[in-house]
């Protein structure tokens, strides 16, 4: 009789690679949820627009590549990508901006790397940097949170939205304004205090800037429950966060004028959940060992403080990740974990043989 | 209460042992046939002492230890031996091996057993001897023989002994079914070894949390003993020799080291019955406890097996279905191997036979990219990080692979069994690990080589000088001659056509007849193939147990053999035309 030779083990758990992706989807929806209501059909938009883009793009290059298209687009990371580049990208952004940022983060960040897992760099993240860098006033052009629009406007309705969004109308006066962290930034010379009371956009917070901390919260929901199922550690967002949390509280001076801002402010403003939870917490661009993963976030964390206290993008996110992608091989490197039954542990690069 | 550690890694996977423990040991009909592969254990083949015909005993010894790391063999019950030859055997590679077949005549007539209850008069070497003789080996899977483990322990001080009853793979129960009839028994092995080892300072059984009962049968067993018995949370794979004396000592075995080496000897539970078996009631290995499981099979429950018997005698007696089932594993659904034919027989190391259904275990989806999530770094209980491994061993990187310790893999295949695109890390691992085996070996050889050749060198530079000089030393004698013998210079011209005569005598008969050439060649012929047989014995043997090293080693033996054959062959042939 003749069986099947089948190398062990034989079991699996019942998890794939799509599950998970689709897990993470499911998780950034109570972000996606908070900042519709707060910004309005934008980001839905752009979320559409950069799936379907994603997909088409990620299909013509398998197709180029001679790959099976349905078995690497199950993975769902395509539309991971896109969803997540479609929360970053400003709503109501012109369609193009989505199409272009979309079809670099798939073409030329991920599929030119070798696709999935090969890719150095987080490719949201490097398409997000592409668009803010080519087309720096459509990409800083943020929509006003619901609650601090005027009496007499409001947000437009889907067509409205649509309308903006393909046909190049502008939107009403008033529907679009500045990001809390972009006024924080362009209000030198004042106390955290006179900005605070002079902004409807920090006097009329919770604690951090409207619409924007209601949104993080929300992100850092979803995010607790993505560590709560395991689909990754602690380490690489909580050293993240940690270190921004305490680089702001070092700086925050007293909230003199030359504050960069609460520890507050910066935890629940921007990025800052969603970066740490769904970009940070990426595996591929990321260092790989759990230690590694602690200097990894905390790496970010820094950086994203530095840029935005001293450097002169309001948000850093997108930059910070990227550096940290950057250095993820050499943190690597020195953080090999120590193997059992040996007295410490190596360096990636050691030349000698262990017998 | 002991302080327990915890290991690093590990995975749950659904136990799947309840379905196996319905019912107790069962027996099962003799065989018509058993086969006796001659390696069952790590180390050398055992030596085969009967011959084919020989009428043999149950119990009586077939095969001796052939080295220092080796196991005996007996007839597991009474019949003729009716070969002794390659037969199909269990192993990963599907490959044969030299094996003794037994045809039962159904008497199953014992030898005469000589037991020794009252062991404590006997001196550790006279009970090691006993171990050694009645060719136990570890039976927890490993197949370690022994009597080489506690001599291990007879040379070093050994303050503590660790029995092995964790049991972590899903589906087996062997240790546990075996634990809970025959706990007395097993404590009493566990004595015989302490005795043997000196009586070690702590003594202790680790056991999963998931067995009760046979922590119940053990308490009560050891009550007095002195015997600890330790449970801890159920993890794969705990029962991993390392992990083991992690969790219960929080010692970790250096790298390269053995157990020994930190004064502690780790055995099976069964193994400890086997002791117990063969030193009291003199009983020579000859059966073990064997889970048959998996719903291709409608009924699932332990067997005493004799060692030898075919898989497809134990599947055929328990309404197994091959449609059913989707692969047939011996061994646990972590760690064991898939069997190509129910033919192979059971041995030693046979912990179970798994016959699982298709949805079970289905066939596993295609492999995915790697998204360097990072689950198997989590599984790893080694601490290892499988997705750079996995990288490397793509790449053929074999300076990364060692440098990520690749050589500290364990293979329990929690890695794979994490990994959410279905990449086979471990089948990857594996085949690194030989590669880089080969390697080295490859590498070793040519250093031989190249001493050899460089030997040759030497020692042609050397006949040549020798030589030059002997020609040197004879040029100088007959010039002397010429100068203290002139009447020799008379008798030149004689001399020299004797010479000639002499040099041309010589010269045929260094030109033999044809005749005599042939039979001559004849001669080497068969000397060389004689060689080439007995090569290819000694290939054989280290393909079956000897290091990757004597395998090349034999190869190019074999090799060099062949090719003197046809060498000699084909001037065989020149010279009759
Ligand atoms: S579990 Fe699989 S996919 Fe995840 S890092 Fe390991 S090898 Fe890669
Ligand atoms: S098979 Fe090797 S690498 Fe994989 S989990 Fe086990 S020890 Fe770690």
């Amino acid at each position: 009789m003749a069986f099947k030779q089948v190398s062990s083990p034989h079991s699996h758990a019942r998890q794939s690679t799509g599950q998970i992706m689709q897990l993470v989807l499911l998780a950034t929806l109570p972000g996606l949820l908070v900042l519709s209501y707060q910004f309005g059909w934008g980001l839905l938009i752009n979320i559409l627009i950069a799936t379907i883009s994603a997909i088409s793009a990620e299909a013509l290059i398998l197709k180029l590549r001679n790959r099976p298209i349905e078995f690497y687009l199950r993975d769902y990371s395509a539309v991971v990508t896109a969803v997540l580049l479609g929360l970053a990208l400003p709503p109501l952004a012109p369609w193009w901006l989505v199409v272009v940022a979309t079809v670099f983060s798939i073409v030329i960040a991920k599929q030119l790397y070798g696709g999935l897992g090969s890719n150095p760099f987080n490719p949201a993240m490097v398409g997000y940097v592409v668009a803010l860098i080519s087309f720096p006033i459509e990409m800083t052009t943020w929509v006003t949170p619901v609650s601090l629009l005027a009496a007499d406007v409001s947000h437009p309705g889907l067509l409205e939205s649509l309308a903006i969004v393909f046909a190049g109308n502008s939107p009403v006066d008033g529907v679009t304004g500045a990001t809390p962290l972009d006024l924080f930034k362009h209000s030198d010379g004042l106390l955290v205090e006179q900005i605070y009371q002079n902004n409807s956009l920090f006097s009329a917070a919770s604690f951090a800037g409207v619409g924007w901390e209601w949104a993080n919260v929300a992100f850092l929901v979803g995010g607790l429950a993505l560590l709560k199922a395991r689909i990754f550690t602690w380490h690489a967002p909580m050293a993240m966060l940690g270190t921004l949390a305490l680089m702001s509280m070092l700086f925050w001076d007293g909230g003199s004028s030359n504050s960069p801002g609460s520890p507050l402010m910066h935890l629940f403003s921007g990025a800052s959940m969603l970066g740490a939870f769904f970009i940070v917490t990426d595996p591929v661009s990321s260092a790989v060992s759990n230690r590694g993963r602690l200097i990894y976030g905390a790496l970010i964390g820094l950086l994203v403080y530095v840029i935005r206290a001293w450097g002169s993008y309001p948000d850093a996110v997108a930059f910070a990740v990227l550096l940290g992608n950057f250095a993820a091989p050499f943190i690597d490197n020195y953080t090999v974990p120590r193997t059992y039954g040996h007295g410490q542990s190596r360096r990636a690069t050691d030349k000698e043989t262990s017998e | 209460m002991r302080r327990i550690w915890d290991t690093p890694g590990g995975v749950h996977p659904p136990d799947n042992k309840a379905q196996s423990l319905t019912s107790g040991i069962g027996q099962l009909p003799l065989p018509e046939k058993l086969i006796l592969p001659l390696t069952q254990h790590v180390g050398g083949a055992a030596k085969v002492c009967v011959s084919v015909g020989e009428k043999v005993l149950k119990g009586q010894k077939l095969a001796s230890a052939s080295a220092s790391i080796s196991a005996a063999i007996h007839a597991p019950s009474s019949g003729w031996i009716t070969a002794i030859e390659e037969r199909a055997v269990a192993h990963p590679s599907g490959m044969s091996a030299p094996c003794i077949e037994i045809t039962c005549d159904g008497e199953d007539r014992w030898i005469e057993c000589m037991g020794y209850p009252d062991y404590k008069q006997a001196t550790p070497l006279q009970l090691r001897n006993l171990i050694a003789d009645a060719g136990v080996a570890g039976l927890g899977g490993a197949g370690f023989p022994s009597a080489a483990k506690l001599d291990r322990g007879t040379h070093m001080p050994v303050d503590t002994l660790i029995i092995n009853a964790t049991e972590c793979e899903p589906y087996i129960t062997a240790d546990d079914i075996l634990i809970r009839e025959r706990a007395d028994q097993i404590i009493q092995g566990i004595e015989i070894i302490s005795h043997l080892l000196g009586t070690p300072k702590t003594i202790l059984i680790g056991i999963e949390n998931n067995k009760p009962e046979a922590i119940a049968a053990l308490n009560q067993q050891c009550q007095g003993t002195g015997i600890e018995v330790v449970s801890f949370p159920t993890k794969y794979p705990s029962g991993g020799e390392k992990q083991l004396i992690y969790i219960l000592t929080g010692k970790e075995v250096p790298s390269g080291q053995l157990p020994a080496d930190l004064g502690m000897v780790c055995l099976n539970s069964g193994t400890a019955f086997a002791i117990k078996r063969a030193v009291i009631d003199g009983e020579p290995l000859i059966s073990r406890i064997t889970t048959l499981t998996g719903e291709a099979c409608d009924i699932n429950r332990n067997y005493e097996i004799l060692i030898g018997t075919p898989v497809s005698h134990l599947l055929e007696q328990n309404a197994f279905n091959p449609d059913l089932c989707s692969r047939l594993i011996m061994g646990g659904p972590m760690m064991g191997f898939s069997l190509t034919s129910s033919d192979v027989p059971l041995v030693k190391t046979s912990t179970c036979i798994l016959a699982p259904s298709h949805t079970e275990i289905p066939d596993g989806d295609p492999a995915q990219a790697c998204i360097r999530c990072g689950l198997c770094a989590e599984a790893c209980p080694a601490s290892l990080l499988p997705q750079q491994l996995y990288w490397y061993a793509r790449a053929d990187d074999h300076e990364r692979l060692q440098a990520h310790n690749l050589f500290d893999c364990i293979e329990c295949g929690a890695c794979s069994y994490v990994c959410p695109s279905n990449i086979p890390l471990v089948q990857y691992y594996r085949s690194s690990k030989g590669d880089i085996v080969n390697a080295r070996t490859a590498k070793a050889t040519a250093a031989v080589a190249r001493e050899r050749f460089e030997f040759r060198q030497v020692r042609l530079e050397k006949a040549d000088t020798v030589r030059e000089t002997k020609r040197e030393a004879r040029r100088l004698a007959t010039e002397q001659a010429k100068i203290t013998s002139p009447t020799t210079t008379q008798s030149s011209g004689s001399s020299a056509a004797d010479i000639i005569k002499a040099a041309q005598l010589r010269g045929s008969t260094r030109q033999a007849s044809p005749e005599q050439q042939k039979a001559k060649l004849e001669r080497t012929l068969m000397a060389a193939e004689m060689r080439l047989k007995e090569a290819q014995q000694r290939l054989l043997q280290a393909t079956t147990n000897g290091s990757a090293d004597q395998q090349t080693q034999q190869l190019a033996s074999v090799e060099a053999a062949k090719r003197k054959v046809e060498q000699t062959a084909q001037r065989l042939t020149e010279v009759s035309h």
